[in-house]
């Protein structure tokens, strides 16, 4: 990875160019791409009014938290909250258990029909039922609507075991198995003992792969739940903020025959509010993701590099 | 079976055939533990992916939840004849072609900005640069198809009180079906165009620093490096990746488009995908969905092996 010293070598003319122009162009991208995050951020504080007439451009006009208030009195959305905080630890925890010892046994050389298991997992790579035959398959095991279905749903994504699977080949030595199993350590033994704690880099970003997965993941709940109570945080996501499902949008309608004033700036402001209310939203349910990023950035594109070594 | 075995069984010379048949025997008993671990992945790849497959039966049958898939008629092709027949066909296929060829003319933005990137010089730069780059890819499908929805709002969006600003028009964006396919795309190259760069940054950090020193000193200029070293040692991953986005022409996601579309928009926005999880869950025409399902996994398995096949005779890198 070691850059040669371009000091050494006189820079031309056109590398000078290139380099302004590279720098300029970054520069640019970088504003075009933060600038929706940002904006997104400062209207979450901002008063709904100034949002909505276009007036919030640098920086948070008339701050003030009644969006977040309202978020919060959205009762569905702690409920998100919660099936998310349950069904994302536990579901990775399950992903985890199918992922990492099918990678470790497709590992080994040694194994009686390595070739055959490598194909029987790569055909659903390309091949798969649909939508409808695996609904039915799904239906049969009685796995619509339940508190499981979130979690055991989405089990196994085989394009991470094989990233994991070749980690297992190429950072562990094989010599240790041969030398622990002249040792007479079993291949439980072997797996669980060495295997697992030699690979905890790569455990660590198939958690965070799968979690991130799940943790945005709405069209599983979308085919397999209807309960509202079961509903992850982005199905109820997608209920406010697309569907204008809120409980301040529809406050209070039935009665707009009155024609006090005071009453119709009322409902104008809670139809603002609604409003302003989304980019908060939008906020506090990518919050988690977005506080940890940068602390667990290298992980996820040591993952990505990893897999692009045998794609 | 493997080389080492096969070679052990030669000079042995045994009656070949009940001898490796004994031996594997052996040698999955004494396997077993590995067998044991396996066990669960394969058989949850059974029951969520190969059942499916052998339910994909019901598209040449006429399907009765009540009858089971035993029970119900065969009908042949029946399905898939009614699919072509439909009014909708040559949209639908339009619609996901288009989504998808419009996608795959963005596929060299990462590739560029890859090269961009290796090319800056300042680390905490190059660093700040990727990290702003990738975060969007963090933010799920909802958040994505929710700001976009936010922005485009014809009163109280941000790409509106920009384009006054900048003395156009107010529009409705999203309620123009032409305006479809590039908000799908665009919006999907600022998600996604940091994270696909990383593929070919990693593939970037195996080039030869000889190479490039080699240039360098005949006098090549970076523009010239990038393009004769570096463009022409990450083929192989530019390849792969061609490949495999080829082989997905028919197989645009279903949770973007169904969360941009709208009545106002369908005639764009109207695609494979969508239209199986109309049918098929929200009408119950259970064989029919599944036959378009079927219909569309075939054609995308096809395209994928062709791709394959050129690539593999024009650059000799391939999938398979």
């Amino acid at each position: 990875m070691q850059k040669i010293k371009k000091s050494k070598i006189r820079q031309s003319k056109v590398d000078v160019v290139f380099d302004v122009f590279n720098t300029i162009i970054m520069i640019l991208l970088m504003f075009v791409i933060l600038y929706p995050l940002y904006f997104t951020v400062i209207a979450s504080f901002s008063d709904p009014y100034a949002v909505v007439n276009g007036k919030v451009v640098l920086w948070p006009v008339n701050p003030t938290l009644e969006p977040y208030q309202n978020v919060f009195k959205e009762n569905r959305i702690w409920i998100g909250y919660r099936n998310n905080m349950i069904n994302v630890p536990l579901g990775t925890l399950w992903n985890l258990i199918l992922t990492l010892p099918t990678a470790y046994v497709l590992s080994k050389k040694k194994l009686h029909g390595r070739a055959f298991f490598a194909t029987y997992f790569l055909i659903p790579m390309y091949f798969g039922g649909g939508l409808i035959p695996t609904y039915m398959q799904i239906k049969n095991m009685h796995l619509i609507n339940t508190p499981y279905t979130l979690i055991l749903l989405g089990g196994l994504s085989i394009y991470n075991m094989i990233v994991c699977r070749v980690y297992f080949q190429t950072s562990i030595p094989e010599d240790i198995y041969e030398s622990a199993t002249i040792d007479g350590a079993s291949d439980f033994r072997q797996f669980f003992q060495m295997a697992l704690p030699l690979a905890k880099p790569i455990i660590a970003v198939m958690a965070l792969f799968y979690a991130v997965g799940r943790w945005n993941d709405y069209f599983t709940a979308l085919i397999y739940i209807s309960d509202n109570n079961l509903q992850p945080l982005q199905i109820i996501l997608r209920g406010i903020l697309l569907l204008n499902q809120t409980a301040l949008a529809n406050l209070n309608t039935q009665n707009l025959g009155q024609d006090d004033i005071e009453y119709m700036l009322t409902l104008a402001r809670q139809v603002y509010m609604a409003e302003g209310m989304k980019y908060s939203l939008i906020f506090i349910s990518s919050a988690p993701l977005l506080i940890a990023y940068p602390f667990v950035q290298k992980y996820f594109v040591k993952g990505i590099m990893i897999g692009s070594l045998k794609g | 079976m493997n080389a080492a075995a096969a070679k052990e069984n030669r000079v042995i010379n045994r009656p070949a055939r009940s001898a490796r048949w004994l031996r594997g025997l052996r040698r999955i008993l004494s396997d077993w533990q590995l067998y044991v671990l396996i066990a669960p992945a394969v058989i949850y790849i059974f029951l969520f992916n190969y059942m499916p497959m052998y339910g994909v039966q019901i598209a040449f049958r006429n399907f009765k939840p009540s009858k089971g898939i035993w029970g119900s008629p065969w009908v042949g092709l029946k399905y898939f004849e009614k699919f072509v027949k439909n009014p909708l066909f040559g949209r639908l296929i339009w619609n996901t072609m288009r989504i998808s060829l419009y996608s795959l003319a963005t596929f060299p933005l990462p590739i560029i900005l890859a090269l961009m990137i290796n090319e800056l010089d300042n680390q905490k730069f190059k660093k700040t640069v990727q990290m702003i780059t990738y975060a969007p890819h963090f933010l799920s499908t909802v958040v994505v198809c929710s700001m976009i929805t936010l922005f485009c709002n014809k009163d109280s969006g941000l790409f509106n009180h920009i384009a006054e600003a900048l003395g156009g028009q107010r529009t409705a964006f999203l309620e123009k079906a032409y305006l479809f396919t590039p908000i799908y795309v665009w919006s999907g190259v600022w998600q996604g165009i940091g994270w696909s760069s990383i593929l070919y940054i990693a593939a970037l950090a195996g080039v030869s620093p000889e190479l490039v020193e080699a240039a360098r000193i005949d006098g090549a200029n970076r523009f010239q490096i990038i393009l004769h070293v570096n463009v022409p040692s990450i083929m192989p991953t530019i390849v792969i990746t061609l490949i495999m986005s080829c082989g997905g022409i028919l197989s645009v996601g279903f949770e973007k488009v169904y969360l941009l579309q709208n009545k106002l928009n369908l005639d764009a926005s109207n695609i494979i995908a969508t239209y199986v999880y109309e049918l098929g869950l929200l009408n119950a025409q259970f064989s029919a969905s599944a036959a378009i399902g079927l219909f569309n996994t075939i054609v995308n398995i096809t395209l994928l092996l062709i791709v394959n096949a050129i690539a593999k005779r024009v650059s000799d890198i391939g999938l398979f």
